[in-house]
């Protein structure tokens, strides 16, 4: 018996939805191998970090809470995925859209008005998708990686945050805290949308949700990105624009970046030094795991917020350190990036000598 | 400014320059075989906690070395094995390399926060390493020498021996070195472990000399730096030398705005600037279409024998 590799001809649809879930699977069992190995309770901690989230009630809105900008950094996320265009660096635009929304707060510290958080949002968003246009106009003009140049912005974007915290925008009643000035209540929404314990942001990554998943699959921007990604060649002899693309992809997504950088703001109430929490990150695992699909990133998002929870559950029951969660969402996405073999590539056995015709065009 | 200090200035910018450089070493030669590996930040959190934890266990920081080296280059076969014998994007897992270190030296860093060890001395004599002037000669740790020995060991491996033209063949035409008998994958697996090797010894630089004790994240986004350096550099062993030290430049002025407050500028603004710079001299460098030195052509694109 051998082992053999045999390329499909298309990727496997059933594949490409059963792989996410074989992942997560994986990383339980190999979760209870590693925290045996480190000496703690395996099964237990592995019981607390991903199901004790979801059977406690009580946990479900520091979930939600979590989920929110994780699912909408990674559907911006997901259409530069496609057309293989690499924003690693959306925590730069996450942090920059948040700075830009606290200074819309700091502006209108003394106001009211419905207009306000409405203009939060749209800064933040704005700030966000300038910030991104960076590494697209350095891609598109110098042909610099855009994978390379949106991460330095990252560290740009943190001193600029630890600048405006300890300086300008610094709270004047802060005891000499990094710290903004509380959002007033005209900046903030309400943390429960009508009682149901629903943070606003979640509804908002749904409505978002909705709206990339009509893009994506019912309009000609949505194909074009898919046409880029697959046959970049082909598709420019349609008629697409690559560089088009760049900017579409890159703008998008830093707006998507910004837009959870304000209801994270909202949800905090302020700037300080914990604001940067890597969301932009591990949106980008949230994005792979959903198969850059609205639907599959809205999923991948609940599952990466219950690891974000569990690992905080886990560190007070069985004693593992805070890192846990940030380990365990790298072997996910190590799992779901080794899996993709399976998507494109059908494994048979054969015996030693079979000489086997590879199966062909009909 | 007097001789002291600009002594001073050049030792500090020697030292911090050379974690940077050991990592972009090694980077440059998994980059010359046709791999990126995006996760040098994340091999260099793995060698530091690595090289901190068995020099404080053991007492022995040769140990300690040698264990970072080993920590960075296992992590560093994850990544291999994903990427060349599975086939796995190059970009994304890079970057699950990078959270991954983040996350595992941080869970095995948390025995040992609050704890210092012995910095990694000077290997000559005292006398000679704290001599007023000749200590910007024989005052460093022996990560300096090593480093600056390795960047031209790799010029002169990459250019003048048979094993780096064919590492180089493969970095350039994959196919045509495979169809000559030369293993395309296995050349690339012992290109990234001495990748990881190095991003380890760089890790461990940090945590053993440049402050001897662990925090998290510690590198700060040096990692980073290294991987923009080989650009820059054009993929050559000369240039990286000196983009090296331009770099450690640019870090020492952090250094010494916070002490000596040139305050025109908030401290922040100059802990951004090697980012700023390091975004601005890749437009440069980039826009100047192969002038610089050009990228192996096959770099980033998987490579699946037939069969």
């Amino acid at each position: 018996m051998r082992l053999r590799l045999e390329k499909r001809l298309e990727p496997s649809h059933r594949m490409l939805v059963l792989t996410p879930v074989l992942s997560v699977l994986a990383i339980m069992v190999l979760g209870v191998i590693i925290f045996d190995g480190l000496g703690y309770e395996g099964q237990q901690a592995v019981w607390e970090l991903f199901f004790t989230p979801v059977l406690d009630v009580y946990k479900w809105r520091d979930v939600a809470t979590k989920a929110a900008p994780l699912i909408m950094i990674a559907l911006g996320l997901s259409l530069g995925n496609q057309a293989k265009i690499w924003n690693i660096g959306a925590e730069g635009q996450y942090i920059v859209g948040a700075i830009a929304a606290a200074g819309v707060a700091y502006a209108t510290q003394n106001m009211t008005g419905f207009w306000i958080i409405p203009l939060m949002v749209i800064v933040g968003m704005v700030a966000g998708a300038i910030y991104a246009a960076f590494p697209a106009v350095l891609r598109t003009r110098y042909g610099v990686s855009e994978v390379l140049s949106s991460l330095m912005l990252v560290y740009v974007s943190l001193q600029l945050l630890s600048y405006m915290i300890t300086g300008p925008w610094k709270d004047p009643d802060g005891h000499n805290f990094p710290q903004t000035a509380q959002l007033s209540d005209a900046q903030l929404l309400p943390r429960d949308l009508f009682d149901s314990g629903i943070p606003p942001g979640l509804l908002v990554a749904l409505i978002a949700a909705a709206v990339f998943y009509v893009v994506v699959s019912r309009t000609v921007f949505g194909f074009s990105i898919r046409a880029i990604g697959e046959a970049p060649h082909a598709a420019r002899y349609g008629g697409f624009s690559s560089d088009g693309i760049v900017w579409a992809t890159l703008m998008i997504s830093g707006a998507m970046a910004g837009l959870a950088g304000v209801f994270e703001l909202m949800q905090l109430t302020r700037l300080n030094l914990g604001f940067p929490s890597g969301y932009g990150f591990t949106a980008i695992i949230v994005s792979l795991l959903g198969r850059s699909n609205p639907v599959g990133v809205f999923v991948a998002g609940i599952v990466l917020a219950i690891t974000y929870v569990g690992g905080q559950v886990a560190q007070t029951v069985v004693h593992v350190p805070n890192a846990t969660a940030g380990l365990f969402q790298a072997l996910l996405l190590f799992a779901i990036l080794a899996s993709d073999l399976l998507v494109r590539y059908r494994i048979r056995f054969t015996l030693k000598n079979d000489v086997s015709v590879q199966r062909g065009d009909a | 400014m007097n001789m002291t200090f600009i002594i001073d200035a050049l030792v500090t910018v020697i030292g911090i320059t050379t974690p940077i450089l050991l990592a972009a070493s090694g980077e440059l030669v998994v980059e010359k075989s046709g791999v990126i590996n995006l996760g040098v930040e994340g091999m260099m959190l793995v060698g530091a906690i690595a090289g901190f934890a068995v020099t404080f266990e053991t007492g022995n920081p040769w140990l300690g070395v040698l264990i970072a080296m080993l920590a960075g280059a296992s992590a560093s076969l994850i990544f291999g094995f994903l990427v060349l014998s599975l086939g796995a994007n190059q970009v994304a897992t890079g970057l699950a390399l990078t959270i991954f270190g983040v996350g595992l030296s941080s869970l095995i860093g948390s025995n040992y926060v609050g704890i210092a060890i012995d910095s990694l001395d000077s290997p000559f004599p005292d006398d000679m390493a704290h001599d007023a002037f000749w200590r910007i000669v024989f005052g460093h740790s022996p990560f300096v020498y090593f480093a600056i020995f390795l960047v031209l060991a790799i010029g002169y491996f990459l250019n003048k021996t048979r094993a780096g033209l064919v590492l180089r063949a493969v970095g350039e035409n994959d196919f045509s070195a495979h169809s000559i008998g030369y293993s395309v994958i296995g050349i690339r697996y012992a290109a990234i472990a001495f990748g990881g090797a190095m991003a380890g010894l760089a890790g461990a630089d940090f945590s053993m000399v440049i402050s001897p004790l662990w925090a998290e994240q510690m590198t700060a986004g040096r990692g980073w730096i290294a991987l923009a350096l080989v650009v820059f550099a054009g993929w050559r062993a000369g240039p990286l030398l000196a983009g090296a030290y331009f770099f450690g430049v640019l870090m020492a002025l952090e250094l010494y705005a916070k002490a000596s407050g040139f305050a025109i500028f908030p401290s922040q603004f100059w802990a951004a600037m090697p980012y700023l710079i390091a975004v601005i001299v890749l437009a440069i460098i980039s826009s100047r279409d192969g002038k610089g030195g050009t990228a192996p052509a096959c770099l980033g694109k998987p490579f699946i024998p037939n069969g």
